[in-house]
């Protein structure tokens, strides 16, 4: 992992992780995990590594440079342009932690990832946090488990905190998106059998699942089949599905395709039993598929506590969007304890380079991404579609909702925190299949569909 | 005789599983004609989808799951975080919440089987109830009981107490109610105590079936806890099940599935021989 490695030393590479050292993957690994280094030299060397990144964009530069004037000097140097110091401060500052002992929920699915990479690299612990993550079997489920407050914080699909704070599916309870915990990196799969029903007009009478009703899946497959001229409630049937048994599903036969969270995606091309038709990116770039939910009443109660664990998940989540660290993400997620699915099917999701199923290899770096920042924007989208579909009725305050959910200041405060650059603004433009969606537009753009419940 | 008998049975036993092996083995041989006509493709193509490396397609051979029974007997009592344990951890999590249920689902049947038993006009009140409860899938509480009980643990607990304290409720009233007329007179001939005679007489007459009652709901128990775990998920053999079943790994599969066959088969063990120990001849 090259973000631990000394970047002052010149015969160490900053690039891709695959080094080409004639010994094992396995070896290779052992020997640079981070869990074996201390965590204060793990969080100096991010610091500084990125600093030299910035520095040296081309890894070869920063060799020559510490060639010439040795590592210490060169570290010497650089800290009088770059308090190292005080962006470790910085970035350790924190006040007496409320509580330290924390249940957080998770589906074993990639979008986790950052909430999952933030244990085993030690970055809760870093925090002073002991972090508990636990599978769950279900979003219902995870629902009902922060609801019972068995779980401090949660993995959560986009769309749920707004619909829980609403209470809309369930009793109404306050609930934060604190980050976002992925974007794209979703897709359409098809069972093998349809192999040449391309096109959405011919899966009339096709049984799809999605992972839950309140799900950015569920939101992007109606919108996907409604412009396609299909109507999501009467030319097709959708069931939620918890997504580690739609493989099993489509294999059975009692799913003719899913819009799933990855592995689940790839691991039916894996196995044989389906093919990847369309990948959500291609639907909106850059959608939002899962965040990271807290209950308002955890933040108010435990404010230090909820900033360390801000702080532990965005560093994750920085590591995560680093292509280079994708390699050895796939190997620490693929264990039993995490997502317990072969290292090639991960490592396909997360490099972006995979089989299709339909005999293709194919080279998508952003099939997923990790882009934490909540923008407002979306989370209007997701009200949008909410009232589309029939969800919600009559009246819906957008930007009070998006406001009260998404946390963008909080946001903005700690990802300056651990140095990463927050965007300016908290609403954007963006397109789907083409048509733009202006955030300050919400009922205009609901009223240009002609499939739609309202 | 009898032990010559014995040795027979254990020989048809031992003869019929290897057969069941062996065409198992037969029936997931490698097929060569598959494998060939891929390798030709795309290499790169090829290493994405696994081929070559091994893979869970296809039904797994008896040497696969022979594989998960040595790796996962070998250590059984590992703890690799919260989600990933020990086979032992796991059936010991999966006992835990069996024998809570069960032992509070005892703590009311009892009692209220004997006094349904011992007073037909209640039995008569009550049957309704009994009838309409009884039959519901003790599944189909679980979301009432995790939206009131606000927790999921004491959920499973609560379903396992559901479904095991039907068999138990019937079976006490019904061995209560029918204790021999004769023996309740000589009681009251000489005179007995209320009390002294519901457990000097009544029991002991009506254990052999309270015991029967007892295994029943104790074989179902263990029927729905893996349903239920695998609902709630965390921990015990259920999540193992499900956590397998997520990675299409079979032969941990049906690792799981022999192990909950062997302890269910011991808990029935243990209760015959229980009763056993209270029955008697008339």
């Amino acid at each position: 992992m090259s973000a631990f490695k000394n970047p002052f030393d010149d015969r160490i590479s900053l690039g891709p992780c695959s080094c080409g050292q004639p010994h094992s993957q396995a070896e290779h690994h052992a020997a640079d995990l981070p869990a074996a280094v201390d965590s204060e030299t793990l969080n100096r060397r991010v610091i500084e590594s990125a600093i030299m990144r910035a520095v040296f964009p081309h890894d070869g530069e920063r060799r020559n440079f510490l060639r010439a004037v040795g590592g210490s000097t060169a570290l010497t140097a650089l800290a009088c342009f770059f308090p190292f110091g005080a962006i470790e401060a910085m970035a350790q500052e924190k006040g007496p932690l409320e509580k330290t002992d924390l249940k957080i929920g998770f589906i074993p699915i990639t979008c986790a990832s950052p909430l999952i990479m933030a244990d085993p690299l030690g970055f809760y612990k870093k925090e002073g946090l002991k972090v508990s993550m636990i599978k769950t079997a279900g979003w219902a489920l995870i629902r009902d488990k922060v609801l019972n407050k068995e779980y401090e914080a949660s993995h959560m699909l986009a769309p749920m905190p707004i619909a829980i704070s609403m209470g809309v599916g369930s009793s109404p309870m306050p609930i934060n998106v604190a980050t976002i915990q992925n974007i794209n990196g979703q897709a359409i799969t098809l069972h093998v059998k349809h192999k040449d029903k391309r096109d959405p007009k011919q899966w009339k009478g096709f049984k799809f699942a999605v992972p839950f009703e309140y799900s950015m899946h569920n939101f992007l497959l109606r919108y996907y089949v409604a412009e396609h001229g299909l109507d999501p409630d009467k030319d097709i049937q959708i069931r939620v599905v918890p997504p580690p048994e739609m493989v099993a599903n489509l294999r059975a036969g009692n799913l003719d395709g899913y819009l799933g969270p990855d592995p689940f995606n790839q691991r039916a091309v894996f196995d044989e039993v389906g093919f990847i038709h369309l990948l959500s990116k291609e639907i909106w770039d850059g959608h939002p598929c899962c965040s990271f939910g807290v209950p308002t009443q955890f933040v108010k109660e435990n404010p230090n506590t909820f900033a360390a664990l801000y702080r532990s998940v965005l560093t994750a989540a920085a590591m995560a969007r680093d292509p280079k660290n994708r390699p050895i993400m796939a190997e620490v997620l693929s264990p039993a304890n995490y997502l317990n699915q072969p290292k090639t099917v991960l490592e396909q999701v997360l490099t972006g380079k995979f089989a299709d199923g339909l005999g293709n290899v194919k080279t998508v770096p952003d099939r997923a991404d990790f882009d934490p920042f909540p923008w407002y924007s979306m989370a209007v989208w997701i009200l949008s579609q909410m009232k589309r579909w029939g969800y919600l009725k009559g009246e819906v305050r957008y930007k009070d909702i998006s406001e009260q959910v998404y946390l963008v200041t909080d946001a903005r405060k700690r990802m300056a925190e651990v140095g990463l650059t927050p965007p300016k603004e908290s609403y954007r433009k963006f397109k789907l299949m083409g048509k733009e969606f202006d955030p300050a537009a919400p009922d205009a753009y609901l009223n240009s569909f002609a499939i739609k419940r309202s | 005789m009898m032990r010559s008998e014995r040795a027979k049975a254990a020989l048809i036993s031992v003869l019929l599983f290897l057969v069941f092996v062996g065409v198992w083995h037969i029936a997931t041989l490698p097929k060569e004609s598959a494998m060939a006509a891929t390798s030709g493709a795309d290499a790169e193509y090829a290493a994405l989808m696994g081929k070559g490396a091994e893979k869970s397609g296809g039904f797994p051979a008896p040497a696969q799951v022979g594989k998960a029974f040595v790796t996962y007997l070998s250590d059984p009592f590992y703890d690799r975080g919260p989600n990933d344990k020990g086979i032992a951890i796991q059936l010991g999590h999966s006992l835990a919440r069996v024998g809570l249920g069960f032992l509070l689902a005892v703590l009311v049947a009892l009692p209220a089987g004997f006094t349904i038993g011992m007073s037909p006009l209640l039995m008569r009140a009550l049957d309704p109830f009994i009838q309409v409860l009884k039959p519901i899938s003790p599944l189909a509480w679980m979301p009432l009981a995790l939206y009131t009980l606000k927790d999921s643990s004491i959920s499973g607990i609560f379903v396992i107490f559901v479904c095991s304290i039907w068999p138990m409720l019937i079976n006490t009233a019904f061995g209560v109610a029918s204790v021999r007329r004769d023996w309740l007179n000589v009681a009251r001939t000489l005179e007995v105590k209320p009390l002294r005679k519901a457990f000097m007489v009544i029991l002991p007459a009506a254990a052999p079936t309270i015991l029967t009652g007892m295994r029943i709901s104790m074989g179902i128990a263990w029927l729905v806890i893996v349903a239920a775990e695998m609902l709630v998920g965390g921990t015990g053999i259920g999540y193992f099940v499900w956590n397998e079943w997520n990675n299409l790994a079979l032969p941990n599969v049906i690792f799981a599935i022999t192990m909950i066959g062997i302890v269910g088969m011991a808990l029935d063990g243990l209760f015959g021989r229980l009763q056993k120990l209270v029955t008697y001849r008339e």
